[in-house]
């Protein structure tokens, strides 16, 4: 069991139209793994994750996920659903519910978790009473752990930038997830601010028993932190290794520099 | 402080003015003789006044920047940090109490009766709340879910003889069925062309209540309804006024508690996250297609609700009491009160209804009138009469640490 992969992505392809977006992408994350997936802009990783969480129905290919409660497939399930099964994402250009409070914001991850139905909460039932307070409580540690409780209150979009990337992250792990989908999560951050990203995904990792799997343009990030990376061009697989493999990497430096006339 | 630009532009705006109100200021028409009477004078009071209150305006907009430092509690804080007293809290509270008991004794029964009307609207803004306000749908149809709780009622009054108070009820299912059956082709629309589904949804259900003879009685509608009765006991008209008013008192409680609880549940959260961002909210596991149905079903039951009410305290209806003008008034009473807010949807009912009714000296104005407040409104108060404040909590471990670092 422990052997299987906990997400399992074969063959996968996404067209729109005549654009071969991903094109046959293969790709496996062990449990407690920190994966990369990289590549130059336009190359398909977001349109990937979108296949992989609902967003987009994919064209071919299957993903699956291996977990304690056995495996399932994810194709063609809506996002909500498979944010159920365990697989949680941030965004790539923030989108948090801007105009609610940062607590808030964590509470909707929690959604999922809570069982009253509107009668219930319409009466205040005791049950519905002592959910609700669980569920203010449960986000306030989520908040701590993540290192946003100051600003619990404040609206969401009164934040400063890394402070939003977080709560998005903060928001994600509020829904229980096994694995975490990180979309450039240093994007747009100052270097202190990606010291404490990396600090912060490494803890969780530890602390909270969940594998990562992240795009990021940032190299830097990106070798101190994955254990193995996948590189994608034009919606291809590259290349797959450590990050020691793919530093050296002809193909890679291929597509990221372009090709050498005298070589 | 004022310059050659702003006397410019004063003077602009005084031009535009006079141009904007020449045919109903200065144009009359006298029927008697069939001539045109020309007002000359009211032109050059118009361009004066446009003029010297644009300069005003000015003034004002230049000694407000300069003086935002200081930043001003709003009368809301003020009246909020009152309230925290407990003392105050009851008194205040007792008051409103005491006058909503005794209104309809003190008060003539053409002003309970328009009392009763503005707490109808009040009901209906709220319902309407859920829809536009926490789920961030532009609803422009309300009015058809408040025709069915009317015809609910109407058509089971003169079929079944059903009374008052089983088909408030009956019309509140029906409704929301409604809002389940509106809610299904719109899933997949938001912005504009929601707006225009939902209006044409509201046209729909208008047009074949006036149409379908057989069914709906056409335009000349349904008359006779019974007025709410206690106990099955006729009541004289003066007193039916007075118990149709604590109805409506007594619904409107009840949808002000129903509905701040669910703003504070599971589905309220999900309607608001919805607002604001459909794909994140998917992805955060929450169900959209249930939402948006929720969203409008429970929305309609109010609706639905008002309708049998309205039924029963006009005792006749017809299709022309559900206009696209009702939709809008309704959603004119959510806008102006603040979008999302309760109390806010409360204070811009009463003031939209009541207002048109103290004022019918210039009923001839009225129109202008609500033009001029909207206009005024969204530019110095976008987020209504009283905006959403929004819930904050507080947290035993939150005060420690900032004791620590005070010492």
């Amino acid at each position: 069991m422990s052997d299987a992969p906990v997400l399992e992505v074969n063959d996968l392809s996404m067209v729109f139209g005549g654009l071969r977006a991903v094109d046959n992408v293969s790709l496996n994350i062990k449990k407690g793994e920190i994966v990369a997936l990289i590549g130059p802009n336009g190359a398909g990783k977001t349109t990937f994750f979108n296949c992989i969480t609902g967003v987009y129905i994919p064209t071919h290919g299957e993903v699956k996920i291996n977990t304690s409660e056995g495996s399932a497939v994810l194709n063609g399930l809506k996002p909500n659903v498979i944010n159920e099964k365990g697989l949680a994402r941030t965004f790539q250009n923030i989108r948090l519910f801007s105009n609610m409070t940062v607590l808030e914001n964590v509470m909707i991850g929690r959604h999922q978790s809570l069982k009253s139905g509107i009668l219930s909460s319409v009466l205040r039932t005791k049950k519905n009473r002592i959910e609700e307070q669980k569920v203010i409580d449960d986000s306030y540690e989520i908040l701590r752990k993540i290192g946003l409780e100051m600003y619990v209150n404040e609206l969401a979009c009164n934040l400063p930038y890394g402070a939003q990337r977080r709560l998005e992250i903060a928001r994600a792990m509020a829904t229980n997830p096994f694995l975490l989908l990180l979309d450039e999560p240093a994007a747009g951050m100052n270097p202190q601010e990606t010291n404490d990203l990396v600090e912060l995904i490494e803890r969780l990792r530890k602390e909270e028993d969940i594998t990562i799997l992240l795009i990021e343009h940032d190299m830097s990030l990106v070798m101190t932190l994955s254990e193995r990376i996948y590189v994608v061009d034009y919606g291809k697989m590259i290349a797959t290794g450590t990050p020691e493999e793919i530093k050296n990497n002809k193909e890679v430096i291929k597509a990221y520099l372009g090709e050498d006339i005298d070589a | 402080m004022i310059t050659i630009k702003d006397l410019k532009k004063a003077f602009l705006n005084a031009l535009w003015f006079i141009f904007l109100t020449f045919p109903i200021m200065v144009m009359k028409v006298n029927t008697i003789n069939d001539t045109l009477i020309w007002r000359w004078m009211n032109m050059l009071y118009i361009g004066v006044a446009a003029f010297v209150f644009t300069l005003l305006g000015k003034i004002y907009t230049v000694r407000k920047a300069n003086r935002s430092e200081i930043v001003k509690p709003s009368l809301i804080q003020i009246v909020n940090s009152k309230m925290e007293n407990k003392k105050v809290r009851y008194s205040s509270l007792a008051a409103v109490v005491a006058i909503v008991i005794l209104y309809p004794f003190l008060m003539s029964m053409y002003q309970t009766s328009i009392m009763t009307t503005a707490l109808m609207y009040v009901v209906l803004g709220l319902g309407l709340n859920i829809v536009v306000g926490f789920g961030g749908l532009l609803h422009l149809g309300y009015a058809a879910f408040y025709a069915v709780g009317a015809y609910t009622y109407g058509l089971l009054f003169y079929h079944f003889g059903l009374n008052f108070w089983l088909c408030l009820p009956i019309g509140a299912v029906f409704s929301a069925l409604f809002g389940i059956i509106l809610g299904f082709p719109i899933l997949r629309l938001r912005g504009d062309y929601l707006a225009i589904v939902t209006l044409a949804f509201g046209e729909i259900v208008r047009l074949v209540l006036e149409n379908w003879n057989e069914f709906s009685f056409g335009p000349s509608g349904i008359a006779n309804i019974a007025r709410p009765m206690i106990f099955g006991q006729k009541l004289k008209l003066a007193q039916v006024t007075n118990f149709t008013y604590f109805i409506a008192v007594g619904l409107t409680i009840l949808t002000i508690i129903v509905i701040r609880r669910m703003e504070s549940s599971k589905m309220g959260r999900a309607w608001e996250a919805m607002r604001e961002d459909e794909i994140a909210c998917q992805a955060m596991g929450i169900d959209i297609t249930k939402a948006k149905l929720t969203a409008f079903s429970m929305g309609a039951v109010w609706a639905g609700i008002m309708g049998v009410l309205f039924a029963a305290k006009t005792t006749f209806i017809n299709p022309a009491s559900f206009t696209t003008w009702e939709s809008i008034v309704i959603l004119c009473v959510v806008v102006i009160g603040g979008m999302g807010s309760i109390p806010g949807v409360i204070a811009g009912a009463l003031i939209f209804i009541l207002t048109p009714e103290y004022l019918r000296a210039f009923s001839q104005y009225r129109m202008l009138i609500f033009g001029i407040a909207l206009v005024v409104m969204m530019i110095f108060r976008p987020g209504g009469i009283i905006p959403k404040i929004r819930r904050s909590y507080q947290f035993a471990a939150d005060k420690e640490e900032t004791q620590e670092v005070e010492a």
